[in-house]
């Protein structure tokens, strides 16, 4: 199985839940359980998120979701071209939010993380952010 | 859509499929301002309607435990389906609002 697919849209909250399922729909093609969808979804809503309220504070602009199936991987890049991030490292943080007031629990990092198998962040300020998504499917136990 | 139903001082938010970014800024409006008109002790989250929650929902959940705590209530959720409760669990929210006794599958 090799297939990718590529998606962009507005910053606007209402794409939020058109992006993941999106994504999740083009995953099925390698046949995950509910609960690996589950996972993806999740981690999808939250780097998209990410890139509606922290990439493009103001105004709309683009999101782009590029998605790669390879065998039983499937890899995802979440792109906005917005502010960017300055300390990726402490942005990652658990609880770590830049908007205390917008009561965002500062959660989403660790989701992502629990529910993929690796995620990585690139980003410098001015130019924008990817998250980098990856997760191996049909690790069905028993 | 979000529904709120008040009997006596407690009040039940029955929320919708997908609690993301998107939708808890209408439940937060919603549920703020019955806090504020009302004599409210208990606010209740009831899950039975969601298959879909994110990080914000975790945001919204904290914020009105806050809230209601600073005015001597609380804030309970029901009716979670496993997802939701796996979820709430990873975010170790249980430090402030009891999940019950139920099983996570």
């Amino acid at each position: 199985m090799n297939n990718e697919m590529t998606l962009a849209f507005d910053s606007i909250s209402e794409n939020e839940g058109f992006a993941r399922v999106a994504v999740a729909a083009f995953v099925t093609q390698l046949d995950p359980t509910l609960e690996e969808v589950a996972d993806i979804k999740t981690a999808v809503s939250e780097a998209v998120t990410n890139a509606i309220i922290h990439g493009y504070p103001e105004g709309v602009h683009t999101v782009v979701i590029r998605s790669r199936l390879t065998d039983s991987v499937v890899e995802i890049w979440v792109t906005d071209e917005g502010v960017g991030i300055e300390n990726v490292r402490r942005a990652m943080e658990p609880l770590y939010t830049s908007r205390p007031e917008q009561e965002r629990s500062g959660l989403g990092f660790l989701f992502m993380e629990a529910f993929m198998d690796e995620v990585h962040v690139e980003s410098s300020p001015g130019m924008g952010t990817t998250v980098y998504l990856r997760k191996q499917i049909g690790r069905r136990e028993g | 859509m979000t529904m709120l139903q008040r009997q006596g001082g407690r009040v039940v938010v029955r929320l919708p499929e997908e609690v993301d970014h998107h939708h808890t800024e209408e439940i937060r409006r919603q549920v703020d301002r019955i806090v504020r008109e009302e004599p409210v002790t208990e606010v209740e989250f009831d899950f039975s309607e969601t298959a879909f929650m994110d990080s914000a929902g975790i945001g919204m959940l904290i914020g009105r435990h806050q809230i209601m705590r600073a005015v001597g209530g609380r804030v309970t959720v029901s009716h979670m389906r496993s997802q939701i409760r796996r979820i709430l669990e990873l975010s170790g929210i249980q430090k402030y609002i009891s999940l019950g006794e139920e099983e996570s599958k």
